[in-house]
């Protein structure tokens, strides 16, 4: 089956125009309180855009430029010393194109929690190998699927795909018909009929 | 070494930085059963991905298969019944045993015990030939629904089981025999490629790695899914955070797994095998991580739902990948000949580190 564009409707900003960095509309997030809501939210203030809960799951949406303090001072202050995941998701129809997660863990208390936060196309984060070594791969892969660069990262390569690919196949676009189109003229040097 | 070299379990590219014997630095080159998991997710309803969750870490089908379902029930906000689960909790530990038996066949191989090679795979032949009676499929099962289960469960399952756990256990004393007193066997992986529990924790290592390194930690006890919590097993740990210690942990592991078969064989209710899912799986706008503890570590799915048949984003956090990672430090400062016993040890399937 050939790629079909999905429609975004679900992903659109809203009529103002200017998007804010929030959880995909429609997702029934319900606030999430506590201490460590408590914690965080006196140390980094405004930062912290939201701390939300959906089918009890926690999560922080923060602003980007506070990711890499905020997972310093949760691994060091409370404990969430597992990173277990950490990827994006591409919104191409919304301002901040980006959405990066990571998923944090705590041995100590057992419980899992996230960290989002939206970046522009041409925005590079900072990286969170200085906190997490496991993020080295994972932000190779973020790189190699989104394209997506992060500021300080020591080898900052692509992970999974041969190092002369083109694009960056988890990003929204006709990326697949494209790569698909691209290899079928250089390699066979007909039209691919895609 | 590699990509081609049979001790790198599929196709691995190693690069060693070596003096004389001795390691001094590695890179690893992966990708090359690349096939874009993620991406074919986004071009595909719920349904129709389910079956390729079989192929990334195809020697534990039925433990991706499992964790895709509860990640998709998540969002769904749906249970599966209880019938369902006991049947989802025999065929995964049974998995769960195929899976270690192949690591213990292979590493061993890996290290020159050719031997156990043939008696785990044909301990393992027994386990599939109950998936074949099950769904007709013996690795790449697609056993579960999103629900439930994919089909009722076959007459004389039971027994089955009943009879497998009787004769793997003496046949796992047969193992033990052969090699946990072995004395090339112990000096082969004593003392090699040790990851302390802080490492394990920076590199976000899981599974019986973690556990070898003294961590009491199973994500069947610390955050019971499909019911774990009514089964009464131990999770073996030891403190060695070495290679051999690895081998111990996951041979109590399998005890362990007949353990809860037995008690799950005992016990399957009565009752309907789906949950009310609806033919089509719509679920809500949101996003849910779920994981499950696979037999090589923590595998998760992170799923991103535009309200759509569709998910808007999949991700698979396999522990394979994150395990891999690990490998230059614990091969760095050692010689040649244990990068074989450590790439082994670290129990990776390469169609699910690439994906």
């Amino acid at each position: 089956m050939a790629e079909q564009e999905k429609p975004e409707g679900g992903a659109k900003p809203p009529a103002g125009g200017h998007a804010p960095p929030k959880p995909p509309p429609g997702m029934a997030a319900t606030p999430w309180e506590g201490e460590l809501v408590n914690d965080v939210k006196r140390q980094f203030g405004a930062q912290i855009l939201e701390a939300s809960s959906y089918l009890d799951q926690n999560f922080f949406v923060v602003a980007p430029e506070a990711v890499i303090s905020l997972l310093e001072f949760l691994r060091l202050e409370a404990d969430f010393d597992y990173l277990v995941d950490l990827t994006a998701a591409h919104y191409p129809d919304r301002e901040n194109q980006f959405d990066l997660f990571y998923i944090l863990y705590s041995f100590a208390r057992n419980e899992r929690i996230r960290v989002k936060t939206s970046i522009a196309e041409t925005a590079t984060p900072s990286t969170a190998v200085g906190v997490h070594l496991t993020a080295d791969w994972l932000e190779r892969e973020v790189f190699d699927m989104f394209g997506i660069r992060f500021d300080g990262h020591p080898n900052m390569t692509r992970l999974l795909l041969p190092e002369d690919w083109q694009g960056y196949p988890l990003r929204k676009q006709k990326t697949l018909i494209d790569m698909d189109n691209r290899w079928v003229q250089e390699n066979l040097g007909i039209e691919s009929g895609q | 070494m590699g990509p081609q070299h049979p001790s790198t379990h599929g196709v691995l590219r190693v690069i060693l930085k070596l003096d004389g014997e001795k390691v001094i630095g590695t890179e690893c080159v992966i990708g090359y059963l690349h096939r874009g998991v993620e991406k074919i997710a986004e071009n595909r309803t719920y349904t129709m991905f389910a079956p390729y969750v079989d192929r990334m870490d195809y020697i534990a089908a039925i433990s991706n298969g499992l964790g895709y379902c509860l990640a998709v029930e998540k969002l769904l906000k749906v249970e599966a019944p209880p019938r369902a689960q006991v049947v989802r909790v025999i065929l995964t530990e049974l998995n769960r045993i195929a899976s270690h038996l192949f690591w213990l066949g292979t590493h061993a191989l890996d290290i020159g015990a050719i031997t156990p090679l043939f008696y785990t795979l044909r301990e393992r032949e027994e386990i599939l030939k109950i998936f074949e009676d099950y769904c007709g499929a013996r690795l790449t099962t697609h056993a579960f629904r999103i629900g439930g289960l994919q089909y009722e469960v076959h007459d004389g399952l039971e027994r089955q089981v009943k009879d497998f756990c009787d004769y793997i256990v003496p046949k796992i004393d047969e193992y033990e025999e052969l090699l946990t007193n072995n004395r090339i066997w112990v000096e082969r992986l004593k003392g090699v490629g040790i990851l302390t529990a802080d490492e394990c924790k920076q590199f976000g290592v899981t599974g019986p790695v973690l556990r070898a390194a003294g961590v009491q930690w199973d994500l069947r006890k610390a955050q019971p899914y499909s019911g774990y919590e009514k089964y009464d097993f131990d999770v073996p740990i030891a403190h060695g955070a070495d290679t051999y210690d690895r081998y111990v942990v996951r041979m109590l592991e399998m005890r362990q797994c007949v353990r809860i078969l037995r008690q799950a064989v005992e016990g399957i209710p009565e009752g309907p095998i789906l949950a009310k899912v609806g033919k089509v799986i719509k679920p809500a706008a949101g996003e849910a991580y779920v994981s499950i503890e696979a037999p090589k570590g923590e595998l998760g799915y992170f799923i991103v739902s535009d309200g759509s048949t569709q998910p808007y984003r999949l991700r698979v956090r396999p522990p394979s990948l994150i395990n891999l990672q690990a490998l230059d430090r614990m091969v760095r400062g050692g010689l040649v000949a244990d990068v074989v016993a450590i790439i082994g040890t670290l129990d990776i399937v390469l169609g699910e580190v690439d994906r």
